[in-house]
């Protein structure tokens, strides 16, 4: 397991560290800088240009970014907010998205894998075509839709909840948007919950264990629930994914201020260190999760966790 | 005294298929007495598993029972109660039979434990669940079980998880997870098909000593003779659903009466045979998807009569102990001779069986 | 239980003579097997999702070649006058629907208006799915803006076909080092979120219908390539293939040949799910305002614009947001139905 877990994160740095090269990179061939303002003379903009640094040659460019980034310093926003850290932009955004996706992980998962089992315990019946019904709706319409939707019935016509963010609001305020987001997370986790479901419910050792007398909530969760949770679990690195995607088109919606709106923005700005810094933490985040993910499928699978350490060289 | 135990009447089982109803068991009558061992044989398809998992309770969800009656003689609360399983409702199944009275162990040991949890709290489960037993005192039996299936260091194999143990250790496994509550039924259900030769023979053994020293009763499902001649005392013979010859051991390998029980007889390699001398029944068992006229076998049967064609035949006693289905032992039935391999082969096995018991 | 015996049946007189060695033929069933095709029209039929699926997406492919040839409007046609008009459609109109009025919010109350009315030559103009604010017709624009989405569509399909399962059949069938490197790389690629790629991608390009494809074909491929490699590497050990490299068949030969044909119905899966994904992608894009270039139109681009006008113009936002929805449920159904149809095992990656 040791072994294991070491090679993980080994990959995962190895990744991230890729990442930012490739970043870098993509970084040099953006068209233009961002001084390129007509009202700027020569003058200005090569001042502006030695006093970001951007004159320097690539590869020194590059460390310097790579040590910045370890002691958390992105540099500065060059249009968004003139001369304000970005690493001072991302404090104060990052918390409200992560709990906007805490939440809605949350809400979705725990939804789905209730419809998902309760699916898959009642094959070929009613509620299970209902249930495959709503899930295919909710994997197949993006969260954006169900954001728009909810805001404006919800928040518009009937004005039962905001409409648009307000931090004074406090969790309300999530409300909505956490639901818009949470629709896919709970499609595609009660879909595969389902799958995962009936394919363990029909196992031989179900059998065995049903043969040996045991029944009920035991049975579910500790033999049908535990062998399915394996596999659910993977889904868990896509979705962190369209609930990166979903929440900036979300964010934008509900005009919350966090990172997706943040780097809607910056996007539009053309604020490079702003783009740079939230692919980097976008994409960090995305490599803990698939790392947690790892893990937690060695912890849930004897078959991982009690791999001899020399099996693999 | 034989004390009957367990009593299959008219069982009839049908599925629903996307492929439309198949009626897999079409009416089958079972005895099983304390301390005795019946075999079903038949080819994949004639039911014989779907059997045992009515009388178990675990029939799948599209399996449903159209008839019969499965009555079960068991002690309750310190009285003798006899049961139909029937009415019994998953539930109470659960709760009172599986495991607790009737247990049983699968055909592929690979895939018959669950992966995520560690043999020593397989086999604690059921004593946990149905007698609450302490968990010490509950893993204390599960290592004297798994002295008993044959299994070396018990304690440490405890902590083992399924991944780590060979198809014959598992089986081993199964069985003590099978035995863990001391049930007074065991079901068979092919246990030794999916493991090796050398492997099989131990298991066999294994179940038999274990039947000694319990005194269990034992449903033992093949396809395989030479398995049933090794362990059982009653043969049930399917096809198609039914039971087309029943008789004790001696009966249905000395004096076999149904053309398929022939068949199957031939088919088994013995010492003697050259194997491209072996004979296999022609053909394919009907698909139980269609409407069944007349007897299912006879399109493969060489012996066939033309009322085979018309009319299923009924089981006809032959002895006591012993009954066919076919229409050959009618008394308007027409002369026949065994065919003159079998003739061969019965005459051999009688031969083997004296000198088995005089050495 | 029936007693045959106690039962009056026909008895001939040679009932109970053997009907004689002839009887046994080798009578295997033989099952009367349709092409691979018409095997999969038929269970496609019994499923009335995909059913349904495939009539809108058939419906839509119509509509938008069709409509905007036929709603007498350019896409990019701004007519002076007809800004923020309401769905009008002819016959629906008598019924009090769809009749061109709308009802205003305002601080006092709520207001019917009908801008049908007041304009000069309204009384004629019929714009079934309503004008955006700058005066467009949104019929046109929406089935142009369809357009897109179904070009995004085929190109997913391509970039599946071309580059995921040449990728993952190579990767499968050399194996060894070639397998590790390419893998690694995939690895690579996968751990960063097709949202950073994506939108990186088209800062460094120009937003336009090109990148859009191109960052598309970069992203898309990856779930097919891991099929397509899963299947080769269970096919290449089988037997015919065996026999096949026995025979001294080339390496190409055996993957296009051999190999493709059994793991067709896998690909053809996972293709029809990669389709949503894409068209999805192609909507965000346009969302965050990276997406196709104005005046033209894509389904994401409308929702975008229309956007700003949710609370005082709802309708405008209706049809793209309708037509995309549909689409993309649709795909995902038909989908759905292949696999059930096809390899009912298949899961989703």
């Amino acid at each position: 397991m040791k072994k294991y877990i070491l090679k993980r994160v080994g990959m995962s740095v190895v990744t991230l560290l890729v990442i930012v090269l490739v970043l870098f990179v993509l970084m040099q061939l953006l068209p233009g800088s961002p001084f390129n303002d007509e009202r700027l003379s020569i003058e200005q903009q090569q001042v502006l240009m030695s006093k970001y640094g951007l004159n320097d040659s690539a590869p020194v460019q590059f460390f310097r970014y790579v040590r910045n980034m370890l002691t958390g310093d992105f540099g500065k926003s060059y249009t968004i907010s003139k001369d304000t850290d970005v690493a001072l932009l991302l404090q104060n955004r990052l918390p409200t998205s992560l709990l906007l996706g805490g939440l809605s992980i949350l809400l979705g998962s725990v939804a789905g894998l209730f419809l998902g089992v309760a699916a898959a315990l009642k094959h070929n019946s009613l509620l299970d075509s209902a249930a495959t019904f709503f899930s295919v709706i909710g994997v197949s319409i993006p969260s954006y839709v169900f954001a728009l939707g909810l805001s404006y019935f919800f928040g518009f016509q009937l004005s039962w909840l905001p409409m648009l963010y307000n931090a004074d609001d406090g969790l309300r305020a999530f409300a909505l948007p956490a639901v818009a987001l949470s629709m896919t997370v709970m499609a595609t986790v009660a879909r595969f919950t389902r799958t995962e479901m009936i394919e363990v419910l029909n196992s031989d050792y179900m059998q065995l264990v049903e043969s040996k007398g045991v029944s009920g909530v035991h049975l579910i969760f500790k033999h049908a629930l535990r062998n399915a949770s394996i596999s659910i679990i993977t889904i868990l690195g896509p979705l962190v994914v369209s609930l990166m995607t979903g929440s900036l088109v979300v964010e934008k919606i509900f005009s919350i201020p966090g990172i997706g709106q943040l780097m809607v923005q910056a996007i539009q700005s053309n604020d490079y260190n702003v783009i740079l810094a939230l692919a980097f933490v976008y994409s960090a985040l995305y490599i803990f999760v698939m790392l947690a993910v790892d893990i937690l499928y060695g912890v849930l699978d004897p078959r991982i966790r009690l791999a001899k350490e020399d099996a693999h060289g | 005294m034989r004390e009957k135990i367990l009593e299959v009447r008219d069982l009839a089982i049908t599925f629903n298929t996307s492929a439309g109803k198949v009626r897999a068991v079409r009416g089958v009558d079972l005895d099983l007495h304390k301390g005795e061992t019946v075999a079903i044989v038949g080819e994949s398809g004639s039911g014989k598993s779907v059997t045992t998992k009515a009388i178990m309770g675990i029939l799948s969800n599209n399996g449903a029972i159209d008839s019969g009656e499965i009555h079960y003689t068991f002690e309750h609360e310190g009285e003798t109660v006899t049961e139909n399983l029937l009415d019994f409702s998953k539930k109470q199944m659960r709760k009172t039979i599986n495991g607790k009275h009737i247990a049983m162990i699968f055909q592929d040991p690979m895939t018959s434990l669950d992966p995520t949890m560690s043999i020593g709290n397989q086999i604690i489960e059921g004593m946990r669940t149905h007698y609450k037993t302490k968990k010490n005192e509950a893993q204390k039996k599960a290592v004297e079980l798994l002295e008993l299936v044959g299994i070396t260091d018990p304690e440490s194999r405890m902590k083992n998880y399924p991944h780590q143990l060979s198809g014959g250790m598992r089986q081993r496994i199964v069985i003590a997870i099978a035995l863990a509550c001391d049930p007074d039924v065991l079901i068979c259900d092919e246990p030794t098909t999916a493991l090796d030769v050398t492997i099989q023979a131990k298991i066999l053994e294994l179940i038999q000593d274990i039947q000694k020293k319990t005194g269990i009763s034992v449903i033992y499902i093949t396809h395989d003779l030479g398995v049933v001649a090794k362990v059982a005392e009653y043969v049930n013979v399917m096809y198609a659903g039914k039971i087309v010859e029943k008789g004790t051991v001696e009966d249905i390998f000395y004096d076999p009466k149904h053309p398929y029980t022939w068949g199957l007889l031939l088919a088994m390699p013995d010492l003697e045979t050259n194997t491209d001398k072996l004979v296999s029944i022609p053909g394919n068992p009907p698909n139980m998807a269609h409407d069944i006229v007349g007897d299912p076998f006879y399109p493969r049967n060489t012996y066939a009569l033309h009322i085979d064609k018309k009319v299923e035949p009924p089981l006809i006693e032959v002895s006591e102990t012993h009954s066919a289905a076919t229409w050959l032992l009618s008394e308007q039935g027409p002369e026949y001779s065994l065919p003159v391999e079998l003739e061969d082969r019965i005459t051999r096995m009688k031969e083997e069986a004296k000198l088995y018991a005089a050495g | 239980m029936d007693k045959p015996l106690n039962r009056p049946i026909q008895q001939t007189l040679n009932d109970f003579s053997f009907i004689g060695q002839d009887n046994v033929r080798v009578m295997d069933e033989v099952y009367e097997e349709d092409s691979f095709w018409k095997q999969l029209v038929k269970r496609i039929a019994k499923n009335k999702g995909s059913v349904f699926g495939f009539v809108t997406i058939t419906l839509i492919i119509f509509m938008a070649l069709v409509g905007p040839m036929i709603s007498g409007y350019e896409f990019d046609e701004q007519i002076a006058g007809h800004e923020s008009m309401a769905p009008r459609i002819p016959v629906m109109e008598n019924f009090g629907i769809f009749d061109g009025s709308e009802t205003l919010k305002t601080s006092t109350g709520e207001l019917v208006v009908n801008k049908y009315e007041t304009i000069e030559g309204g009384e004629d103009a019929y714009h079934w799915f309503g004008t955006d604010v700058l005066g467009r017709d949104l019929f046109t624009r929406t089935w142009v803006g369809t357009r897109i989405s179904l070009y995004i569509a085929l190109v997913a399909v391509i970039v599946d076909v071309f580059i995921g399962m040449s990728y993952g059949m190579i990767s499968g069938y050399y194996g060894g080092k070639v397998d590790n490197a390419m893998q690694r790389s995939v690895e690579v690629l996968n751990g960063i979120p097709n949202l950073v790629v994506v939108t990186l991608l088209i800062i460094v390009l120009k937003p336009g219908l090109m990148s859009i494809t191109l960052a598309i074909a970069i992203t898309g491929w990856i779930g097919m390539s891991r099929v397509s490699r899963a299947s080769m590497l269970k096919l290449k050990e089988s037997e015919y293939v065996l026999a096949a490299r026995t025979m001294g068949a080339k390496d190409m030969t055996i993957m296009y040949k051999e190999i493709l044909p059994n793991i067709f119905s896998q690909l053809l899966i996972m293709s029809m799910f990669s389709i949503p994904n894409a068209i999805f992608t192609e909507a965000f894009l346009a969302f965050v305002g990276i997406g196709i270039p104005v005046p033209m139109a894509s389904l994401g681009s409308l929702i975008s614009e229309n956007f700003k006008s949710l609370t005082t113009h709802f309708y405008m936002i209706v049809p793209p947001v309708l037509v995309l929805a549909l689409l993309m449920l649709s795909f995902n159904l038909l989908a759905d139905g292949l696999r059930d149809a096809l390899d009912p095992t298949m899961k989703e990656v």
